[in-house]
């Protein structure tokens, strides 16, 4: 049990918070939350200047906790997050380059360090959620080419998307074809013919996702990664990623927002409400325990190799809850009018918190994952 | 930074376990509880909270802990002690609590090295925590004010207890050290239970399959974990940093977890979950006496929020 850095670690985190000291002054105003291109360029923007700096791969080319101190530290001095080249760098990226081949990977991930593109998610379909493996888009092999048609639905950045890490099924299910067997995964790029994008509303009015068509669209067979029919095993490296560390920089971010909270409460004297500020003193050890959760998780990945565990799920399973709970003391502390108010970041916040425990696996799938994984218990049907 | 146990630990946890589960294994556990209280367990419907084995320590016991380093095990090794750090003597009391084992520990440790013959389990010692006194009538030397404190029936049959009176001065403050060793104990009660959850989930069968496979009772294990992960994460860097909101933290989530634990335990457990001879009600009582043992939980909420 040690929770000191070595010095090569801190002499990392020394040199970045120089850095991030010199750059984030010059970085211009982050455009509003519906300007997509605006946010694209922002956020790829951000992602070539750590190109440059030499911090491009953290994500997966640094040991887990190198990427730790890389998430804590750029969050403290409120540098931007992944945004639109999340699934690039955390999903896409890391996929390609445990699987792909050597020309796949001089393809595709110097663009993503670059941020010179942005990759798109296309797992989910409107007949499988939680249960991905029932997806049906279909993909026939014309020559060196799959044709496939189908749709994807809750594709995040769909609209700003260069490519799409799409699952497709390439064989059907069958007696002798089971479910998981027969899906494949495809670099589909964004501007080929027969891809119509239909951005969706989110609850919070923002357009963050989109349904996607594909009417006989033309992937050719290079763009595949893995064997055709391992697409599903090829996916889980990628979905692991994910639940790692992902989440960090959020959990820095909420207990600044405690903070925030507090002062507030201050000033307009709900501070003297003791149920109150008993429940954000018990937030102050939720948060300050996902933290020394994250710090556990990394060095069981690091001792691993840098694969990160099932840890991912107990982890986000309570943060998930916790940032949930965070925003309703939130509408608290803001108090009746304000709690109410979408023109107060707290209230946005507040309901973009409720997609936390649905994206990325629900909470349910994530229990599931948790008792039969971990604790070996029978599995479902 | 590597936050998992080192070798060392890990055979210190072990080897922990091991000496308790050779010396106060479930057979001791239920012999200490159903002792000579008549009736209790046995044939009788006994209070739900009679202090069984007349609240006396096994010294034979107490003495192989001690001479085991137990109670030494941060003293410095010139005093006698095993010259350990907290993070050794947290994972020390996990497995103390894991297995339930009876007595005053946390005051005996703390003593240790000031108190002759606390830390080779030669002396018992007691002291007054959050306005109670666990083993006040059979501990040796008690540390602290406990004029006219009063026994109380306790509800957990393996600790008695006395309360000091209403109305003298505030309770002391209660240490860091035993705050934190109190968590401990805590987080193992909660593993324990979980365990006990998980067995009997796999074993037992309704509807033709065993309840584990279905979801409601799956779910509740699987809380539960995560219960036990969030708390141990809080109380192992509570032990590394020494930080006293850490502690604080580090006492919320634990009790959190053995309470919340064991009652899901129950649950799991159905009719069994509800009786005296099952363990559950134990572990949910004993959580329930050091949740308050380990200072007020109100205090501990105020001292976090003070800190944002
Ligand atoms: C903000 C956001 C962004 C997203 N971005 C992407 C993206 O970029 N790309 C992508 O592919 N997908 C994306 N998703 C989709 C996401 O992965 C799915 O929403 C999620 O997996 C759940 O699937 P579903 O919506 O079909 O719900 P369903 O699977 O229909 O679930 C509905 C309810 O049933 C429960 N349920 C389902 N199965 C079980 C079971 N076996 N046991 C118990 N309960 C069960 C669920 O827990 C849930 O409460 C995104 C979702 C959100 C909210």
């Amino acid at each position: 049990m040690d929770l000191a850095y070595t010095d090569e670690e801190e002499e990392f985190r020394a040199r970045l918070r120089k850095w991030l000291a010199r750059a984030l002054p010059t970085l211009g105003p982050k455009p509003p939350p519906g300007d997509w291109p605006g946010r694209r360029a922002y956020d790829t923007g951000w992602q070539r200047r750590l190109y440059d700096a030499g911090y491009g791969d953290v994500h997966w080319g640094a040991s887990p906790t190198t990427r730790l101190i890389f998430l804590e530290e750029t969050e403290r001095a409120g540098a931007p997050y992944v945004g639109a080249n999340f699934v690039g760098l955390l999903h896409a990226g890391p996929t390609i380059a445990a699987e792909g081949t050597a020309a796949q990977r001089e393809r595709w991930l110097t663009p993503v360090l670059r941020g010179d593109e942005v990759w798109c998610q296309g797992f989910s379909e409107p007949g499988a959620g939680s249960d991905l493996a029932a997806l049906r888009t279909r993909a026939v092999r014309d020559g060196d080419t799959y044709v496939v048609s189908g749709s994807k639905i809750w594709t995040s950045h769909a609209e700003v998307a260069d490519w799409c890490e799409l699952l497709v099924r390439t064989e059907p299910v069958s007696a002798e074809v089971p479910r998981h067997r027969g899906i494949t995964w495809l670099a589909m790029p964004m501007d080929t013919p027969g891809i119509t994008v239909r951005p969706l509303r989110t609850l919070a009015g923002s357009t963050e996702f989109a349904e996607m068509f594909l009417d006989d669209v033309r992937v050719p067979v290079g763009n595949r990664v893995g064997e055709e029919n391992d697409g599903w095993r090829v996916t889980m490296v990628t979905l692991s990623f994910e639940r790692g560390t992902a989440f960090v920089g959020e959990v820095v971010a909420c207990r600044r927002v405690l903070g925030e909270l507090a002062a507030h409460a201050r000033g307009t004297g709900r501070w003297d409400d003791a149920v109150l500020r008993r429940e954000l003193g018990c937030l102050a050890a939720e948060f300050g325990a996902l933290w020394r959760l994250i710090q556990r998780n990394v060095s069981e990945a690091q001792a691993a190799g840098g694969v990160p565990g099932v840890g991912g799920s107990v982890f986000k399973l309570r943060y998930s809850h916790a940032r949930q709970r965070l925003y309703d003391v939130a509408a608290r502390v803001l108090g009746g009018a304000g709690a109410l108010d979408v023109g107060q970041q707290w209230t946005l916040d507040r309901l973009s918190s409720l997609s936390y425990t649905i994206a990325a696996g629900t909470s349910q799938i994530q229990r599931d994952i948790v008792a039969e994984r971990i604790l070996g218990l029978p599995r479902g049907k | 930074m590597d936050f998992r146990l080192s070798a060392e630990q890990r055979a210190l946890r072990d080897g922990t376990r091991k000496l308790l589960e050779g010396r106060f294994g479930r057979q001791a556990l239920r012999a200490a509880v159903d002792g000579d209280v008549g009736g209790v367990g046995g044939g009788g419907v006994g209070r739900g909270g009679r202090v069984g084995g007349g609240g006396c320590i096994d010294r034979a016991l107490w003495r192989e802990l001690g001479a085991a380093g137990l109670f030494g095990l941060c003293l410095p090794e010139a005093e006698g002690g095993v010259g350990l750090g907290l993070a050794e003597a947290v994972l020390v009391f996990e497995e103390c609590g894991r297995a339930l084992v009876p007595g005053p520990f946390v005051a005996t440790v703390l003593a240790a090295g000031e108190v002759p013959g606390a830390a080779r389990g030669e002396t018992v010692v007691t002291a007054p925590f959050g306005g109670l006194v666990p083993w006040l009538d059979a501990a040796d030397v008690v540390r602290g004010d406990v004029a006219g404190a009063v026994a109380l029936d306790s509800v957990d049959p393996l600790t008695p207890l006395h309360r000091l009176p209403a109305g003298a001065s505030a309770p002391a403050p209660v240490p860091r050290t035993a705050t934190l060793l109190y968590a401990a104990e805590q987080l193992g009660s909660a593993g324990r239970t979980l365990e006990m959850a998980v067995q009997h989930a796999r074993e037992r069968e309704q509807f033709g399959r065993p309840i584990g496979a279905f979801q409601a009772v799956k779910h509740l294990c699987a809380q539960m974990l995560v219960r036990v992960e969030v708390a141990r994460a809080a109380v192992y860097a509570a032990a590394v940093t020494g930080d006293p909101d850490e502690t604080a933290a580090a006492k919320l989530l634990a009790d959190e977890a053995a309470v919340q634990g064991a009652r899901d335990c129950l649950q799991v457990h159905g009719g069994m979950g509800f009786t005296w001879e099952a363990d559950v009600h134990l572990h949910l009582k004993r959580a329930w006496v050091r949740a308050e043992l380990s200072g007020e939980r109100g205090e501990a909420e105020e001292r976090l929020a003070a800190t944002l």
